[in-house]
């Protein structure tokens, strides 16, 4: 499988400071990637920078191997773009703003069906002024498609759009990558991350912390698997004497880490041997978002305290 | 530059501006307005005669017919229409003051007998010390007349006689100087206060970088927006003519010469506009930058009045602004029929309007480094 994007030491510098500190890593074709941080971590200068917006500092980039900023006007022809927070001529409908965009590629979309495929086909003819959030989003997403794009890249693409609208462009993502586009997101939520994503990669200070598939990071950086109870710290104390596996107990929840499935069974019945008192039990594992709180917290914390010696 | 982009993006840049009823105002109504304003203001002076209220007290004398004939010689040099009122020589002055033409003439008692028998006699003016300009007219005119009756009683010969002819072949009224005068202030306004706008803004709202993600190139996008002004300039062009024509009965040249400046002068301050708009780094000071280009040319270039007017230190000024060329090429063309003159404005404007052009190309990014 060839590689849509390959990004290699790529730094970005602003004056002294530095957005992007030398990152690494690929994108195949045909999958999606989710390249996920915190405001300001560098992913949207990051993703500018692929995209051709932005020109690099050091460093070597390729989308469908050209160079984006030197080569941008042949680039331009084969990707798709909906930057984050989308806008457009006030006074222009969808449908006209596909016809527009039609034209200058040279393309002949169907606006109807391009209206249809992001669910917006009641709006067609409604001016871009008078469309929400959502509505205006999809019309960016539609634009992106006009070109019949080999990558898209979608920054943010549901920041502050309703569930039902997040569903909606969710499934058109779906739809991409079942068509063999690339895709590359950029997203606040990191459950749309582990839905949809092949591939992730957690940008935090310029510099990618940790990369691969949801479950892979998951099993690097996450806890084990824990079981939960609803019982007091008393149980928690039973437990630890009881079993060689760790044991926490807060907020009137118990929780024993599970190195191996089996685990549960022997946690579960010196619970009820303990005749003490509980509710309630089930497994637990760290979520994408969980991992991603965690060592961007560790990070900030590392960071605070090694200023701090200094 | 491919013309089917073009296209597209000037159909996107008309319905936008077609279904914003504010502009469409300001562009189609506005220019009616200021035409018919400063057509009402300023075109009571100039070449209508002044109104010369009389009072002769050699009315009904056995020699009236000399003030008669004075009076007639008076109105026949169509710088002062002669009205007749009755009334006393003591209230005379009074009434003048009351009235809206205080301009006056007392023929005195015995005026025909005196000249006939070669008695000198005097006539009083009265004139207006707040209208200069009228006091003179009339001034000029009796002494006029009253030299010929002097050097016919004399039984004398004109040796200086006077033909009388303006510079060019008719006789102009402000309001044909304000035509051109206001096509040049649509062509400068209309274009720099939207383009220094949209440049700022569109940069702001990342509309440009969503250009910049299409083919569309910046030359066909500025290309555009000069093609919809000069579609505009046209339209406005031909509301003021057609307004100076029917409203005030301008007397222009109305030619195919004035096509390369309604081309030619949107080219150069749509570039101007884009070029401020882009040097600017937030739309306010954009809009700033834009103000201090537009508003002394705005009056500076002979739009309201013509430069020859103006103090010297002040035309000199005004011959360093472009504007100033593309009205003063339109008086050639509109007014004085100077093919020569129009030809070298127009080639001024030409040049800047290339380079300004280019400047505003190179000046003017999508994206940034």
């Amino acid at each position: 499988m060839t590689d849509a994007i390959e990004v290699d030491h790529l730094v970005k510098r602003y004056g002294g400071l530095s957005a992007v500190a030398g990152i690494d890593f690929t994108v195949r074709a045909g999958t999606v990637f989710a390249f996920l941080g915190p405001n300001g971590a560098g992913k949207t200068t990051t993703t500018e920078i692929l995209e051709g917006l932005r020109n690099r500092t050091e460093g070597n980039v390729r989308v469908l191997g050209l160079d984006p900023w030197t080569e941008a006007a042949a680039l331009h022809r084969r990707i798709g773009v909906i930057p984050q927070d989308f806008r457009f001529f006030e006074k222009i409908t969808p449908r006209e703003a596909i016809e527009y965009y039609g034209s200058l590629f040279g393309t002949h979309p169907d606006p109807a069906g391009l209206l249809e495929r992001v669910q917006l086909a009641d709006k067609a003819s409604s001016r871009f002024d008078t469309l929400s959030g959502g509505q205006k989003q999809k019309t960016g997403l539609a634009l992106a498609l006009t070109n019949d794009p080999e990558v898209c890249f979608l920054d943010e693409p549901t920041t502050g759009l309703d569930p039902t609208a997040r569903r909606a462009i969710w499934a058109v993502i779906r739809s991409l990558k079942a068509e063999g586009r690339t895709v590359f997101l950029t997203t606040h939520y990191l459950e749309e991350a582990e839905l949809l994503a092949d591939q992730v990669a957690i940008i935090h200070h310029g510099r990618i912390i940790a990369a691969g598939t949801p479950t892979e990071i998951i099993a690097t950086h996450g806890r084990p698997e824990r079981l939960r109870f609803d019982a007091g710290p008393g149980l928690a104390d039973y437990l630890r004497s009881r079993l060689p596996l760790s044991v926490r107990a807060a907020d009137g929840r118990v929780e024993v880490e599970l190195h191996e499935k089996t685990d549960a069974l022997r946690a579960l019945s010196a619970v009820e041997a303990s005749g003490l008192p509980w509710q309630n039990f089930a497994t637990v594992q760290d979520t994408l978002e969980d991992v991603f709180v965690r060592l961007v917290g560790q990070m900030d914390d590392g960071t605070l305290k090694s200023e701090g010696a200094a | 530059m491919r013309p089917a982009r073009i296209v597209a993006d000037l159909k996107v840049v008309t319905r936008s501006y077609l279904r914003n009823p504010v502009a469409l105002f300001f562009s189609l109504i506005f220019p009616i307005i200021l035409i018919a304003l400063f057509g009402l203001i300023f075109s009571g002076s100039g070449t209508s005669p002044v109104t010369l209220q009389v009072v002769d007290l050699d009315h009904g004398s056995p020699e009236a017919g000399v003030s008669e004939s004075f009076l007639s010689a008076l109105n026949n040099t169509s710088a002062v229409k002669v009205v007749v009122v009755n009334q006393t020589e003591e209230n005379f002055a009074a009434w003048l003051g009351q009235n809206d033409d205080p301009v006056g003439l007392v023929i005195p008692a015995g005026f025909g007998a005196n000249y006939t028998a070669h008695r000198p006699t005097t006539v009083l003016v009265y004139t207006d010390p707040e209208d200069a300009a009228d006091s003179g007219v009339v001034l000029g005119a009796v002494q006029g007349v009253a030299n010929y009756y002097n050097l016919h009683a004399a039984n004398g010969t004109e040796i200086v006689t006077l033909s009388q002819a303006n510079v060019g072949s008719q006789v102009f009224t402000y309001i044909d100087y304000l035509i051109p005068g206001l096509i040049g202030f649509s062509i400068l306004t209309s274009p720099m206060f939207s383009m220094v706008d949209v440049a700022a803004s569109y940069r702001k709202e990342g509309i440009f970088r969503q250009l910049s993600l299409t083919p569309l190139t910046r030359a066909e996008w500025l290309t555009s927006h000069f093609v919809w002004y000069m579609a505009i300039t046209f339209v406005t062009a031909g509301i003021m003519i057609g307004a100076g024509l029917v409203l005030f009965g301008a007397r222009v040249n109305v030619t195919l010469g004035l096509v390369p400046f309604l081309i030619v002068g949107p080219l150069f301050f749509v570039s101007l506009g884009m070029l401020a708009g882009s040097v600017a780094k937030t739309p306010e000071s954009a809009a700033l930058i834009g103000n201090i280009i537009t508003f002394p040319m705005m009056f500076l270039s002979g739009t309201f009045f013509p430069v020859s007017d103006f103090p010297a230190g002040l035309q000199s000024f005004a011959h360093i602004l472009p504007l100033y060329y593309v009205i003063d090429g339109m008086n050639q063309v509109m007014l004085f029929s100077n093919t020569m003159r129009a030809l070298t404005d127009l080639l001024i404007v030409l040049v800047g309007a290339v380079v300004v052009f280019l400047l505003a190309i190179r000046f003017f990014t999508w994206r940034d480094e």
